[in-house]
């Protein structure tokens, strides 16, 4: 192993080119060759300008404005390519091969090294994240879990002295939680790296560093210490900021339910798949489902990685056609259509089924905020009057009202994520489909989504929710159906 | 993504370096857009048509993935037999459509091109790996490591466009937006599809360069792509049939060059 890496900032700020403020000032910090860091801050803070700006992948001055001085062992970030490594938040978005072995090969192809030495270290680095699989196993067909150990193990192929993770597990289910930690553990156990990680998830991680550094939004450093002492003393202010502090996770108060309330949707040993670009068959994902949706009720669809879950939520949501079975939606919610939802005009589900997709980016159709509030009810052909009632309303409902003429797009994490369950409420849909709703969002957007939901239900919405967020089933889930590979249970609540 | 990035089935050509494939592909290209006969396009598809048991692709692949050569090579010859240059004898005349001796030949000379040209240039997709083919274009063909693995990282990326695609469609539809306008429909999701595909490229971009991509040091290469006896072979068997074929042409005085 090479020496761990040292970092030294004075100074040092950032300003992307296209922002009127710096996502970073003044910023002076130390961090020891072999510390291990949690980097924490409010959303916004800079963390992730911070992690990029010491992997050397800013920019130029045509990419922004640099000031002060940020500098790993004495030297630029740009100047000392290979000694660090970078690992992102996106499991898809930062494979760059089509084969394992040869994902793990590329950074060291790119340091130069003799083609021998490359495949030794390749082998060592899937062995140290614990990744079992033949080296020309396709990388898309690997989990979430699975393509974020990749990513380390990429990264560790190059002998960094400094390892960067950003937000590695938000996206990830809690067995990929679990698989991504014990491989950053293994890697930074004998101290031969140094290590930053960014996380807002507190718990994750805090077993594994030795200090806890928490950013001021706007620049500089506002606490810094070893974890206990700096979650100890800060606990509160920085769980009022979002950030998941363990023991101090949000409380969601469950309102009240309708006893009697109607069935809505009833799937009958459904069987759901979807079809894949350039094939004629359906592939089944799951089968044998038994599931009634009422009015006024929460049911959590859970299950493993893989099992059919976001499958059967948006066939629910009369997405997808079902492979086999029944799914008959009864007259409460069809009116006068026909029973099978797939059948129903664009239009008419809409106004009856509202679907929350787990990329809010997905769900945007229009240039503003405002335009993207009104599709809905004008799609529905709703007065003029009223399309501008409903926009108001839910602004206000999702504090959206400042932000009526920016591009939705441009939004920050949670602005998309409300955005996108106003969208979906804005056609006053009796059934709504959420598919992973809660998935990477701080502690303060989380909760204010759970209230919300949990208000649409108390007033007789169904819920339908795909998720792997037991904080959620808990406060939320009137029902449970557990999805097991191809066989599914509902459990009784 | 069965489409997008082939299975490749264990046979014989798919074992030959991609680079020999291609340069037999170009050869045959480049030599018959030269002349427009029958006779030299002729040559080469009979050639190929005995080597295409060997390909390693199954009947129905074959079939599939040259059926939009095959399409496109009957239209241009109905195309050329109805609107060709009229030379001797008329066969059928409708008004100002008229086909003659000469405009048949025309379109049978079209119609073996089109197939020559395309159907090597499938097989040689179908029976190659992306990342041996950027591998012995990087090695091989020595061109700029930059741009071969730039488009090898596209080519990955397309996957997840599909993905895209797909989820904006469905979009749409849960958002009440689906039911009329299809074309333009169409053309305000393609343009939605072309934002994700910018943002996604500069993800990857960022994610290439922290690993040391686009750096100054020279990179070595973790596969080794070398050509063996059996690809110089191929090689030169191609150079031989596209040789005999206009060889053929020019001595039996049907080769009309075009330039």
């Amino acid at each position: 192993m090479t020496a761990a890496a040292r970092v030294t900032a004075r100074g040092w700020g950032w300003r992307h080119g296209d922002r009127p403020r710096p996502a970073v000032s003044g910023l002076d910090l130390d961090v020891e060759p072999g510390e291990r860091v949690l980097l924490l801050g409010a959303s916004g803070a800079g963390k992730s300008t911070l992690l990029a700006g010491l992997a050397g992948v800013l920019g130029d001055a045509e990419d922004g404005d640099r000031t002060g001085e940020l500098l790993v062992d004495g030297r630029r970030p740009e100047d000392a390519r290979g000694r660090v490594g970078l690992v992102l938040q996106d499991p898809d978005g930062q494979t760059v091969l089509a084969r394992v072995g040869d994902e793990v090969a590329f950074g060291c192809e790119n340091l130069g090294l003799p083609r021998e030495e490359i495949w030794r270290r390749v082998a060592e680095a899937l062995e140290a994240v614990g990744l079992d699989v033949p080296l020309d196993h396709p990388t898309s067909e690997l989990s979430g879990g699975q393509k974020q150990r990749l990513a380390i193990a990429s990264v560790l192929a190059m002998r960094p002295g400094l390892v960067l993770l950003d937000e590695p597990t938000a996206n990830l289910d809690p067995d990929g939680v679990a698989e991504v930690r014990e491989a950053v553990a293994r890697l930074v156990a004998d101290r031969g790296a140094t290590l930053v990680v960014v996380e807002h998830r507190v718990e994750t991680w805090v077993d594994l560093v030795d200090r806890v550094v928490v950013l001021e939004p706007g620049g500089g450093v506002r606490a810094d210490g070893a974890p206990d002492a700096v979650l100890g003393s800060r606990a509160a202010e920085l769980a009022a900021e979002g950030i998941w502090v363990p023991g101090r996770h949000p409380v969601v108060p469950r309102g009240s339910r309708r006893a009697d309330a109607p069935e809505l949707l009833v799937a009958d040993a459904l069987a759901v798949g979807r079809r894949r670009f350039g094939e004629r068959q359906p592939r089944t994902a799951a089968a044998d489902i038994d599931l009634t949706v009422r009015a006024g009720r929460t049911t959590a669809i859970l299950g493993p990685n893989g099992a059919g879950k976001s499958t059967l939520g948006l066939t629910l949501a009369g997405l997808l056609t079902p492979v086999g079975g029944g799914l008959t939606a009864l007259p409460a919610l069809a009116g006068r259509l026909s029973p099978a939802p797939i059948r129903w005009r664009s239009r008419e589900l809409a106004a009856r089924i509202g679907t929350i997709f787990q990329d809010p980016e997905h769900q945007f159709l229009r240039g503003t905020v405002r335009d993207e509030l009104e599709v809905g009810p004008r799609a529905l052909k709703r007065p003029e009057s009223e399309v501008a009632a409903v926009r108001d309303r839910l602004a206000q409902r999702l504090r959206l009202t400042t932000l009526l003429e920016a591009n939705p797009f441009t939004l920050s994490g949670g602005e998309k994520r409300r955005l996108s369950v106003a969208t979906a409420l804005a056609t006053a849909p009796a059934v709504l489909v959420a598919d992973e709703p809660s998935f990477g969002q701080d502690a303060l957007t989380w909760a204010e989504l759970l209230r919300l939901l949990d208000e649409l239900v108390a007033e007789g919405t169904a819920l339908v929710t795909v998720t792997h967020d037991l904080a959620l089933v808990d406060a939320l889930a009137d029902d449970r159906l557990l999805l097991a590979g191809a066989a599914a249970k509902e459990v009784v609540p | 993504m069965s489409l997008v990035v082939p299975e490749i089935r264990r046979s014989w050509i798919a074992t030959v370096n991609p680079l020999a494939k291609l340069v037999v592909s170009l050869l045959v290209a480049v030599t018959l857009v030269l002349s427009i006969d029958v006779v030299s396009a002729g040559i080469v598809v009979a050639v190929m048509v005995v080597l295409l048991p060997f390909a390693g692709l199954s009947a129905r692949q074959l079939a599939v993935r040259t059926s939009p050569i095959v399409v496109s090579a009957v239209l241009a010859c109905i195309a050329t037999a109805l609107y060709g240059v009229d030379e001797g004898a008329t066969l059928l005349a409708l008004g100002p459509v008229t086909v003659t001796v000469g405009s048949v030949g025309l379109a049978v000379a079209i119609l073996l091109r089109v197939l020559a040209v395309g159907v090597p240039a499938v097989v040689l997709f179908a029976t190659t790996d992306p990342t041996d083919l950027a591998d012995s274009l990087a090695q091989l063909a020595k061109l700029p490591a930059r741009f071969v693995l730039g488009a090898l990282a596209a080519l990955r990326l397309v996957g997840l466009l599909l993905e895209d695609w797909e989820a904006l469609g469905l979009a749409r539809r849960a958002r009440g937006v689906a039911d009329r306008g299809r074309v333009r429909r169409f053309l305000v999701q393609a343009g939605t599809l072309l934002v994700f595909a910018v943002r996604r490229g500069g993800k990857l971009a960022t994610a290439m360069e922290a690993r040391g991509f686009g750096g100054d040091a020279p990179r070595s290469w973790a596969r080794r792509s070398v050509l063996r006896p059996r690809d110089v072979a191929v090689m030169v068997v191609g150079a031989l049939v596209v040789a005999a074929a206009v060889t053929t042409a020019v001595v039996v005085g049907s080769w009309r060059p075009v330039l």
